[in-house]
C-alpha cells in the first residue's frame, strides 16, 4: 500500500500516532461508550419533527389525492420528479466513493465510504417516496412489477418508466448489500466491545458470527471487490435510465442525447456536495479530524470542481444543440429558460452550479472549511434548481401555445419535500448513533503497522 | 485419538501481522494443515501462508450474472411477445434494444446477490457458535490482536508437542481452546 505521506504539503489520510487499538476504540466509542452529544438530540428532534410533517403530508395526499400538489396540465411532473431525481443523484456519490474509488485504489476513500454509503441508502429511500406517491394510489404500486396476475397484464418493458423501476430497485438492493457486507467485520468489533447485554446480542446477531478467519477474509475481499465491480456500471446505469425518462420522450428540452452523461456527472456533483455538507459538521461534532482530514475535504472539492465543469459543459451543449438543430421548438427552450417566466430559477442555477463553484480553483478556498461548507450547500441548491428547470420549464411551454401553463408549488409540495429531508436526516442521525460511521477494519489497514514485512513471506 | 474430545485446538496470540504471517508459514512448513488464522483486518499473505485454496466465489458470481441476464431477457421476451403482445408505435413485438436496460439491471442484481449470499454460504455464516469464542482474549481478534489456531483434528496434533511448537513462534501466549 502506498505511503500516506506521498509528498510535502499533502495532508495525510489518517493523522500520525494511531494504532490498531486507538483507531478501533475511537470509532467504536462513538457508538458504545461516549456520551451522546446534546447536539445529537437537538438535531434528531428537529429532523424527526420534519419526518412527522412528511407523514402528515403523505396521509393527507392519500386522503385527498395528488391534487393537493401544484401539478397540472401541462406541468404533470413538478416537485415530485424534481425531488426524486435530486435524491437519487445525491445517492450516487456514495456508490462512487465506495465502489469506483475502491477499484481505482484511492485509499483516501476509506474514512468517508461508510457514511457516504449510508447517505446513498437514505437518499434512495427518500427518492422512492416521490414516484410511489405520485402514482396517486401507492397501494397499487406493485402493479409495476412483473408478476402473474388475474388481470392478465404485464408491464410495458419498452417504457423508460419501467426501466426506472428496475434500475432504482436494483440500485437500492445492491447499495444495501454493499453497505451491509462492509459493516459485518465492524459489527463483530462492536459485539466484542459492547458492555451491555442488549448490545452484544443485537450486534452479535447482525455480525452473524464473524470471527476474522483468514479463509473468510479471503472470500470477503473477493466478494467486496466483485460487488464494487458490479456497482460501478450499475451506478452509471441508474442515472442514465433516470435521464431516459426524459430523453426518450419527444418533449423539447428533454429529447437530447447529452442527457445520460450530463445526468451522471450532475449526480456525482450533487452527491459530493452532500457528502461535504454532512462530513464537515460530523467531523467537527465528533472530533474526527484525525480520520476525515483536510486531504479528504480537498479531494472532494476537486471532484466537485471537475464534475461541475462537466455539468457546465452539458448546459452549453444543450443550448448549442437547441440552436444548431434549427428546430424552432427546441430553439425556443433555452430562450424561454433565459428570459421566460422561470428566468430567476435558471439564472440562480447558473450562479449556484457554474459561477460560484469556480472558487474551488483556489487552494485557499479548498482549504477553508467554512467556505467549503457554504459552497457545498450552494451546489445542493443549484442541483435541485437544475432538475426543476429541466422539468418545469420544458413542460410549461410545449408545442401548442394554447396548452401553455404555469406551475407554482403549494404548501403540500414544500412540506413533502422538506419532510423527506427530515426523513433523510433522521435516518442519518440514527445511523451515527448506532453504527460505526467510519469503517474500522479498513482504517486499521491504512496504518503503517498493518504492512507485513518481506522476510515473513 | 491422543487428545480428549473436549479440546478444539490450541490458539497462539500475536501482537502484529508480520509475526502471525511468519508463524502461519512455519506451522504450514511443520506439516500442520487443519489450522486457521484470525486477524482484525484482511491480510493478503495470510490465507496463502496457511495453505488455503483460492475461492470459487468468482465462478458463482459469473453463473449468477449469466442467469440474471438470460432470465431478465426471457421474462421481457415472454411477456412482450407471448403472453401480452402489444403493438407500440409499430415496433416489432421482440423489440430487443428496448429490453437491454432491464436485462442489464437483472444481471447486476442476481450477480450481486450471488456474491453476497455465496460469500456467506462458503464462509458458513451465520454461525452463532464457534469454539474459538471460548477463549476470552479472542475478543481482541476484532481489535488489535492476531491469532493462529491449530485444530485438534489435525493428524499431527498433540496437546503437548503442538503447544511446544507454538511456544517457539514467540507468541504472546498459547491457550487451549475448549470445544
Amino acid at each position: 500500500m502506498a505511503s500516506s505521506h506521498s509528498s510535502q504539503g499533502t495532508p495525510p489520510v489518517i493523522a500520525p500516532g494511531h494504532t490498531f487499538g486507538t483507531v478501533t476504540d475511537k470509532i467504536s466509542a462513538i457508538v458504545l461508550a461516549r456520551k451522546t452529544p446534546i447536539g445529537w438530540y437537538a438535531g434528531f428532534a428537529a429532523a424527526f419533527a420534519l419526518t412527522l410533517l412528511l407523514l402528515v403530508s403523505l396521509t393527507y395526499l392519500v386522503l385527498k389525492g395528488i391534487g393537493i400538489w401544484g401539478n397540472n396540465e401541462p406541468v404533470g411532473w413538478a416537485f415530485d420528479i424534481t425531488n426524486f431525481v435530486w435524491w437519487i443523484g445525491i445517492g450516487h456519490a456514495g456508490t462512487l466513493i465506495s465502489a469506483i474509488l475502491l477499484l481505482l485504489r484511492q485509499s483516501w476513500r476509506t474514512s468517508i465510504n461508510r457514511f457516504a454509503e449510508a447517505m446513498t441508502l437514505f437518499a434512495v429511500a427518500s427518492a422512492g417516496i416521490f414516484p410511489l406517491f405520485h402514482t396517486g394510489r401507492p397501494w397499487l404500486a406493485y402493479w409495476l412489477l412483473p408478476y402473474p396476475n388475474t388481470m392478465n397484464v404485464w408491464p410495458q418493458f419498452r417504457s423508460p418508466l419501467v426501466w426506472d423501476v428496475f434500475a432504482v430497485s436494483t440500485y437500492a438492493t445492491v447499495s444495501l448489500l454493499f453497505w451491509f457486507v462492509g459493516l459485518i467485520p465492524d459489527l463483530a468489533t462492536l459485539r466484542d466491545r459492547s458492555q451491555s447485554k442488549a448490545g452484544r446480542i443485537i450486534y452479535g446477531m447482525l455480525a452473524m458470527g464473524w470471527r476474522g478467519s483468514s479463509r473468510h477474509w479471503h472470500r470477503y475481499e473477493t466478494a467486496y471487490l466483485l460487488l464494487a465491480g458490479l456497482a460501478t456500471p450499475l451506478v452509471v446505469s441508474v442515472h442514465t435510465v433516470v435521464s431516459f425518462d426524459f430523453a426518450v420522450s419527444i418533449m423539447p428540452g428533454w429529447h437530447t442525447t447529452i442527457f445520460p452523461p450530463y445526468f451522471v456527472a450532475g449526480a456525482i456533483y450533487s452527491g459530493f456536495a452532500m457528502v461535504l455538507t454532512l462530513a464537515i459538521p460530523i467531523r467537527a461534532v465528533y472530533k474526527l479530524e484525525d480520520f476525515i482530514t483536510m486531504r479528504h475535504l480537498q479531494n472532494m472539492a476537486k471532484v466537485m470542481l471537475v464534475t461541475g465543469l462537466i455539468v457546465a459543459y452539458g448546459y452549453m451543449t444543450e443550448a448549442f444543440i437547441a440552436w444548431y438543430s434549427a428546430d424552432k421548438y427546441e430553439g425556443f427552450v433555452p430562450l424561454n429558460r433565459l428570459t421566460g417566466p422561470y428566468f430567476l430559477a435558471y439564472w440562480s442555477l447558473i450562479l449556484c452550479n457554474v459561477a460560484i463553484p469556480q472558487l474551488l480553483w483556489l487552494k485557499r478556498v479548498r482549504t477553508n472549511v467554512p467556505i467549503l461548507f457554504i459552497i457545498s450547500i450552494i451546489v445542493n441548491v443549484g442541483m435541485w434548481l437544475e432538475r426543476f428547470v429541466i422539468i418545469v420549464t420544458s413542460l410549461h411551454r410545449d408545442f401548442l401555445p394554447s396548452s401553455w401553463g404555469m406551475y407554482s408549488a403549494t404548501f403540500w409540495d414544500w412540506s413533502t419535500y422538506v419532510g423527506t429531508i427530515g426523513l433523510f436526516l433522521s435516518l442519518l442521525f440514527l445511523f451515527l448513533r448506532f453504527l460505526p460511521m467510519i469503517s474500522i477494519f479498513e482504517m486499521r489497514t491504512m496504518l503503517p503497522e498493518a504492512r507485513v514485512d518481506e522476510e515473513a513471506i | 485419538m491422543k487428545t480428549s474430545p473436549a479440546v478444539f485446538g490450541l490458539i497462539a496470540e500475536f501482537e502484529d501481522p508480520t509475526s502471525l504471517v511468519s508463524a502461519a508459514h512455519q506451522a504450514h512448513d511443520a506439516g500442520y494443515r487443519r489450522m486457521d488464522a484470525y486477524s482484525p483486518f484482511p491480510i493478503e499473505e495470510l490465507h496463502e501462508a496457511i495453505g488455503a485454496r483460492h475461492t470459487r466465489l468468482p465462478l458463482i458470481v459469473l453463473i449468477g450474472g449469466v442467469c440474471g441476464c438470460i432470465g431478465g431477457f426471457a421474462l421481457q421476451y415472454w411477456a412482450s411477445t407471448i403472453v401480452y403482445p402489444i403493438n407500440v408505435a409499430g415496433k416489432p413485438l421482440n423489440s430487443w434494444p428496448a429490453f437491454i436496460p432491464v436485462t442489464f439491471e437483472c444481471t447486476i442484481l442476481v450477480a450481486a446477490l450471488s456474491a453476497v449470499l455465496g460469500m456467506l454460504a462458503l464462509n458458513g455464516l451465520p454461525m452463532p457458535y464457534h469454539p474459538v469464542f471460548n477463549v476470552p482474549r479472542f475478543a481482541l481478534a476484532s481489535r488489535n490482536r492476531f491469532f493462529l489456531c491449530i485444530e485438534a483434528k489435525d493428524p499431527q496434533f498433540d496437546l503437548e508437542s503442538t503447544r511446544r511448537f507454538l511456544e517457539t513462534l514467540n507468541p504472546r501466549e498459547v491457550t487451549t481452546v475448549a470445544d
